[in-house]
């Protein structure tokens, strides 16, 4: 008997960055810009959507969006009254989206086409720890945080919070019974990732939504006509 | 949750480089883990025996090397190492960091294996 090391090198989630990084490819091909939303559950990334949505199409923009959910259709019901494409995703208790299910989901998925869209959103499982480590082929991973959670959630998820693109504050309106200590909060985002955009929003007042809405025409432009 | 997709994705990668060895046995599996992989190297280890079980891994041990995160300091001009996840700063001058060059891997390194003479 002998014994010897094999030296193997091997990414252990190599097929799911090389399903992602020809999804990616496809994206830009079509100049859609593709955002991957990830948070705790509760933190109202379903409401959040619904609104970005609504006021895009209002602005006169093709929009679409995949929802990962562990077992229902309740967010995709919801989304879909804003009257663009939603398609679900269940996991079936796995706690996160994968390049895999993005691939299969955009397949047949009637009425749409990469390339007729502008803004694809994936709203991932609501979890801050998993999805953090799969890659969708989105370009902009938004991490969305709200008052009622507390100050202290980037630094308690830091892998989450660093691997953003871009941050949301959600449910402002609540801000104030709540508590919400903002420059804390602002300075524990940028301790994990400095100088990430931040945006203040509420989808009950629309708050700051202006300002997310010109994010994301910019980071569209970008992708579709590469930087400037 | 995930730890259990991840160590069946490296039974899977281990089983097929195995075809090269023909009837050897694996005594052990070496992984490299960055702080930043979101990933619990106790459950990765909770969940080796149920992984491994009926594969050509069966009984053999995981050994997870966990390495820090290290990033470029502009300030400094030199690559350093963090001292803490909470706060993404240059450990020397305190500088805010960015630059990532190590801490998010996830990949197997190596293999011990026992081959038939």
């Amino acid at each position: 008997m002998t014994t010897r090391i094999v030296e193997l090198r091997k990414g252990i989630l190599k097929k799911n960055d090389e399903l992602a990084a020809g999804l990616r490819g496809r994206f830009g091909q079509a100049g859609v810009l593709v955002l991957n939303l990830v948070s705790s559950p509760g933190t109202g990334k379903t409401a959040f959507l619904e609104r970005t949505l609504k006021e895009l199409r209002d602005r006169g923009a093709r929009v679409a969006a995949l929802v990962g959910d562990l077992e229902t259709d309740n967010d995709a019901r919801r989304l879909a009254a804003s009257g663009a494409p939603v398609r679900q995703i269940n996991t079936h208790g796995i706690c996160h989206l994968d390049a895999e299910m993005i691939d299969k989901h955009l397949a047949g998925w009637e009425g749409v086409e990469l390339d007729g869209l502008d803004y694809l959103f994936i709203e991932n499982v609501g979890n801050l720890v998993c999805p953090s480590s799969y890659d969708l082929g989105e370009k902009v991973r938004v991490a969305l945080l709200s008052v009622t959670e507390g100050e202290d959630k980037p630094l308690k998820y830091p892998t989450l919070f660093n691997s953003a693109d871009a941050a949301v504050i959600t449910k402002m309106d609540l801000a104030e019974p709540c508590g919400f200590d903002r420059e804390l909060a602002l300075k524990n985002i940028n301790e994990i990732r400095p100088g990430i955009r931040i945006f203040e929003t509420s989808s009950k007042t629309g708050v700051g939504m202006g300002e997310w809405l010109d994010y994301l025409a910019a980071e569209r432009s970008r992708e579709r006509f590469g930087r400037p | 949750m995930h730890e259990l997709s991840i160590v069946s994705s490296v039974v899977e990668t281990v089983t097929e480089s195995l075809a090269a060895y023909p009837g050897a046995r694996v005594l052990e599996v070496r992984l490299r883990v960055g702080a930043l992989a979101s990933v619990v190297v106790e459950s990765l280890e909770f969940c080796w025996g149920i992984a491994t079980e009926g594969t050509p891994l069966a009984g053999s041990l995981l050994v997870v090397k966990v390495v820090p995160v290290v990033a470029r300091c502009g300030k400094c001009a030199e690559d350093v190492e963090l001292a803490s996840l909470q706060s993404f700063r240059c450990p020397r001058c305190g500088e805010p960091v960015t630059d990532l060059r190590q801490g998010r891997e996830l990949e197997i390194d190596s293999i011990e294996i026992e081959e038939n003479p």
